[in-house]
């Protein structure tokens, strides 16, 4: 959290959620319909890839939906396997700007940017494992970590990498969640990574906006693939 | 039905606060209101279910809540274009500030043609008028617009009944996420300065935005 965070803010999505645990299952009604979609493909300019514009719910057969599945499989059925999917990330986060503020490389301005970024993980962290408990879940195990840090510039990039990479998580589970209020707290949690890579971006003098209008989604197994270097053991 | 009569009703290019509330306002609107006003009493753990109950009251609610969110895009887009002509900015902020315009172009014209492919009708652009004298008083209304519109689209996202608009609102709310990091960071503000990105329903939304619709 950072320091202007009020009372009135922290009653998020999330909060609510925890409070109100009971999750509504939420109906996909395809409505609308292909034009509806196809206009929004074209105007996206989506390439196709994407796993995020396919049917109705998660037992789609789809090859890209498929693999999504695949992958978040280990982590839970449905709404339970996203949060400790998205949990994982979470801590790879937070594991990460633990490590650089650490490390010695930053001081200043940079360094007080990234430990309100790693805050922000923690709170995602507690947050989500606080939910998965109140679903009645067991929280996915933080992973065991190892990033490469040798020098400010090289790290910011990391930096920039892995939130962009957790934001397009998100967006790529978004779509997927069935309960409303696990969806209102992933949106919510989505844009701070969104404005976290934003950020690392300019400081890296990337676009802060890389795939231009539409943020691309990222499925479950690219997403585990380019994490996959970080983890120990 | 509400949604019928609000499409079929429409003033011809009215602009104003009215055409930022879903011009006349459809049953299915008021509805929500009233949901609204009962939240306040009863505070947000009911607002979630009331809300969504009076959306889905509303004939077409996914064309209501895209043709809400296609009136914040023209906001921003007259906002940035506006700035463009005839603030004097820097290099820098001049070059950020073309970026997010051709974006939130974007946002529109995709917005207007999937409401047109649903059936509905695309709102008209509401008449702006924002208070920027220099570069300092545009970055903070833009960094006001980019933040209330990244909560306005996650008010409203999960009210969205298709799964597919779903899916370009996230990849929408997630590029105004980017545009209010970038404008805060200009600023010397935290491009974060929440660990949750705080949900507004419509009507704060529409109170936010009121000051730059003119009359």
């Amino acid at each position: 959290m950072s320091d202007t965070t009020t009372p009135e803010d922290q009653d998020t999505a999330l909060t609510r959620l925890t409070r109100d645990p009971l999750s509504r299952r939420r109906f996909f009604v395809a409505t609308g319909g292909a034009t509806a979609v196809s206009a929004l493909l074209v105007a996206c300019g989506d390439d196709g890839d994407s796993t995020t514009m396919t049917s109705s719910d998660n037992t789609s057969t789809t090859a890209g939906m498929g693999m999504s599945n695949d992958a978040i499989a280990q982590f839970g059925k449905g709404d339970i396997g996203i949060l400790n999917y998205a949990l994982t990330l979470e801590y790879i986060e937070d594991a990460f700007y633990s490590d650089v503020i650490a490390s010695g490389l930053f001081k200043g301005d940079q360094l007080a940017l990234i430990k309100t970024f790693g805050r922000d993980e923690a709170a995602h962290v507690a947050a989500l494992t606080q939910t998965v408990r109140k679903l009645g879940a067991k929280p996915a195990p933080k992973p065991k970590t190892k990033f490469p840090l040798d020098d400010a510039q090289s790290v910011l990039e990391l930096a920039a990498t892995v939130e962009n990479l957790g934001a397009a998580a998100y967006l790529g589970q978004a779509p997927r969640i069935k309960s409303d209020e696990v969806l209102a707290a992933a949106l919510s949690i989505h844009a701070v990574e969104g404005r976290h890579a934003a950020a690392l971006n300019t400081l890296t003098d990337q676009s802060f906006v890389p795939d231009g209008a539409f943020a691309k989604p990222a499925d479950a197994k690219t997403v585990l693939d380019s994490v996959q270097p970080f983890l120990v053991g | 039905m509400g949604q019928q009569h609000t499409q079929t009703a429409t003033q011809p290019a009215a602009p104003g606060l009215e055409a930022v509330e879903f011009e006349p306002l459809s049953r299915g609107a008021l509805i929500a209101r009233g949901a609204l006003g009962a939240a306040a009493v009863y505070g947000a753990v009911a607002a979630g279910p009331l809300v969504r109950r009076a959306f889905a009251q509303m004939g077409g609610g996914d064309v209501e809540i895209l043709n809400f969110a296609l009136t914040l895009e023209y906001l921003e887009s007259a906002f940035y274009e506006g700035a463009l002509d005839e603030v004097d900015l820097s290099g820098e902020t001049r070059e950020f500030a073309q970026t997010i315009l051709d974006d939130e172009n974007e946002h529109v014209a995709a917005l207007a043609k999937t409401i047109k492919s649903l059936g509905g009708k695309a709102v008209a652009a509401p008449m702006a008028k924002f208070p920027y004298s220099d570069e300092a008083a545009f970055l903070e209304l833009a960094q006001t617009l980019e933040d209330t519109g990244v909560s306005a689209y996650d008010g409203a996202a999960p009210a969205i009944r298709s799964k597919e608009l779903l899916a370009t609102a996230g990849s929408i709310v997630q590029v105004e996420a980017r545009h209010a990091a970038r404008v805060r960071l200009a600023r010397n503000e935290p491009p974060a300065p929440n660990a949750f990105d705080p949900a507004l329903s419509q009507r704060q939304v529409l109170k936010a935005v009121q000051p730059f619709v003119a009359a």
